[in-house]
């Protein structure tokens, strides 16, 4: 869930609007775009790479080890499953109101491929320096920089914030992972958390959280054992229960998925929580020194 | 999306579940009227929220007479939040045994959950946390699926018993039910044996998959509505998540995690949030139809407009926002912060149009806000 520049990556829904904006600025900051899929466009070119009628065409006429999908919502399992069943090693899911159902089925199938799914709902991976994949600013200097801190987000915008901010005190990112807000997540905070614990570029981690569902909860349980500092802002302090915030996670059911909640877990795992994203870079700084 | 007990039942039992005789009233003649065709009856209020009997809102009643007076007594009540419009008016069983059946999306296992317990009739989380026991759980490869051979292996060892075969068979239904309306959570409690021996859902919970309503067709519109303010209800029309909240400070953000952290900062900073309103996604293209619903709200005194752009382009945004501002010509002051994705060309469309700098810290927007909202 790390993504590198020797990454070759299949864009599925290339010929739209979203799909060609941000294949041009992937392939523009470095990202191998080897291929995009549209079965009606099979056969032509679409920025400057071939187009395939599918994913298991392009593994086989191209080659791939991640994809990104720029699909509408209910056409989604589909492109999803043709990817995971082609060999794709990396699925990148950036569409929303994916029903839950076809997350599940997708994520039983990824389990079977040995394929990682981030997603859905999520804006992406970036690697500062070498290469994104999905619908970051990856480019914007203001916001990524290549450094040492690994950050992991539900949101694709609070995670821009909080970029920001790290870059402003002068770090930069070993890696962004975007997990996406949806329930149910192909790979969740915990998992990210894991992967960027082994990861030897990083020193220190910035969890995104946000109300709702409990992968914070998840996470802090293995923050508490880690050696590498941990940091974390939790969004929705302010939001009324029971209404969903925008992203189909960030839902406060009962004494469920509550900003107290997920901080008292963080806190008890001694992961410090931000009051706001900007207090992340002194945050750092002390965590690091300490 | 939520459904109320008359509307999800009819669900059950086009999945072969059976379900006691009965029907919907919204006035006393009437649940008298349905009362004296079943005989003795139990009213019960339809609202798309839980506990409902605890709130008076459940009475059984044994004439049509007494039917009348319950319906009045329960219609016109609040519960959860909801006013009781309706009544369901259902023929009382002779209730032998009360147990709980339910499938739902399970996020911590990324699989359906079914789940069973020979408790039914109570509170499904307190009977887990004081009798975990009596709660049985099975997480399912939605691969393969759930049939009656693995309801049976769950139910097994548990004294339900000469009913068992037919419990066995309604949870194999409930879960092809489940997956065949994409509900997030379809629950009957109490699933009853009757003295008589038949197997009966006495209620029914079912929250649909908002993600999956487009191909669910008209059952979409048999959803319990939630409760909107008419500011709300114009947000949804425009494709827009807008909430109405009861501070002075209009927020307009893009995303959902960076419009709740724009509200927790201006909580944050001592302020009060007017609203919350998103324009990630695919609405970054609506900022002016955005900008027009805050400041519809007539508690809004300033406006912070924060943006991050990563899908959402800041210019696009920018550019809506600027449009609507010429047009409208609000006499609010407005504070920007602009970051990420088109930000140059932003801040260039910013300070031409509107002679504006936006602050380089969206806490710095905030607090101004804030301070002009007084």
């Amino acid at each position: 869930m790390i993504v590198r520049q020797q990454d070759r990556v299949l864009v599925q829904g290339i010929t739209g609007r979203q799909g060609s904006f941000w294949t041009e600025r992937m392939q523009a900051y470095g990202t191998r775009i080897v291929g995009g899929v549209n079965p009606k466009k099979a056969g032509s070119e679409h920025c400057g790479v071939p187009v395939f009628a599918s994913a298991r065409d392009a593994m086989d006429q191209a080659g791939f080890n991640a994809s990104v999908l720029f699909i509408p919502p209910l056409a989604a399992k589909g492109a999803a499953l043709d990817a995971v069943e082609a060999g794709a090693k990396t699925l990148v899911m950036l569409t929303e109101f994916v029903p839950v159902q076809d997350v599940m089925e997708i994520l039983a199938a990824a389990r079977t491929h040995g394929c990682c799914v981030v997603g859905p709902n999520t804006a992406g991976l970036v690697t500062p320096g070498e290469c994104f994949v999905g619908i970051m600013p990856g480019f914007n200097g203001n916001i990524f920089q290549p450094g040492r801190i690994g950050v992991i987000s539900r949101s694709g915008s609070l995670g821009t914030l909080l970029c920001l901010n790290l870059v402003r005190a002068g770090f930069g990112q070993s890696a962004f992972i975007g997990i996406g807000g949806d329930p149910v997540s192909g790979t969740t905070m915990r998992e990210a958390l894991e992967r960027l614990d082994a990861d030897e570029r990083t020193d220190a981690v910035v969890l995104v959280g946000e109300i709702g569902g409990a992968k914070e909860e998840e996470a802090a349980d293995y923050a508490a054992g880690m050696a590498k500092p941990v940091v974390a802002f939790i969004a929705g302090r302010a939001s009324p229960p029971g209404k969903k915030m925008g992203h189909a996670g960030a839902i406060v059911m009962g004494d469920q998925g509550t900003h107290a909640s997920k901080k008292a877990a963080f806190e008890a795992a001694g992961v410090q929580v931000l009051d706001m994203p900007s207090g992340v870079g002194p945050a750092l700084s002390a965590a690091l020194a300490g | 999306m939520n459904f109320e007990e008359h509307a999800a039942k009819p669900l059950l039992a086009e999945a072969g579940i059976a379900i006691p005789e009965g029907a919907v009233a919204e006035d006393g003649a009437a649940a008298a009227g349905i009362a004296a065709r079943l005989g003795p009856v139990v009213v019960k209020a339809q609202v798309p929220a839980g506990k409902r009997g605890k709130a008076g809102g459940i009475k059984p009643a044994d004439t049509p007479e007494e039917a009348a007076q319950a319906a009045e007594a329960i219609l016109g009540m609040t519960i959860g939040g909801h006013r009781v419009e309706r009544v369901l008016v259902e023929g009382r069983a002779e209730i032998a045994r009360e147990l709980y059946a339910a499938v739902l999306n399970d996020p911590a296992n990324r699989s359906p959950l079914v789940m069973f317990s020979t408790r039914g009739g109570m509170d499904i989380e307190e009977v887990a946390a004081t009798e975990p026991a009596a709660v049985r759980r099975l997480v399912v490869d939605i691969t393969s699926g759930f049939d009656r051979t693995q309801a049976e292996d769950l139910l097994s060892g548990l004294d339900i018993g000469p009913a068992g075969a037919a419990v066995a068979e309604v949870l194999a239904k409930l879960y092809a039910l489940y997956r065949a309306r994409d509900a997030e959570l379809v629950e009957i409690n109490p699933l009853v044996v009757t003295a008589d021996g038949r197997v009966l859902a006495l209620d029914c919970k079912l929250a649909l998959d908002d993600g999956a309503l487009p191909r669910q067709g008209e059952l979409a519109e048999a959803g319990a509505p939630e409760p909107m303010t008419g500011l709300e209800a114009r947000g949804r029309d425009l494709g827009l998540r807008y909430i109405q909240l009861d501070g002075p400070v209009g927020v307009l953000a893009n995303g959902a995690g960076l419009t709740m952290t724009t509200m927790d900062a201006v909580v944050h900073y001592g302020g009060r949030p007017a609203n919350f309103l998103e324009i990630g996604g695919e609405a970054y293209t609506k900022a002016t139809a955005a900008l027009e619903l805050v400041l519809a709200n007539p508690r809004v005194k300033s406006l912070v407009v924060n943006f991050c752009g990563a899908f959402a382009r800041c210019d696009v945004m920018t550019e809506g926002v600027v449009a609507a501002w010429e047009t409208l010509k609000p006499e609010i002051p407005v504070f920007f912060s602009i970051h990420g994705t088109g930000e140059d060309e932003a801040v260039a469309l910013l300070k031409e149009r509107l002679d504006m700098e936006p602050y380089d810290l969206m806490d710095d927007a905030v607090k101004a806000a804030i301070e002009a909202a007084g």
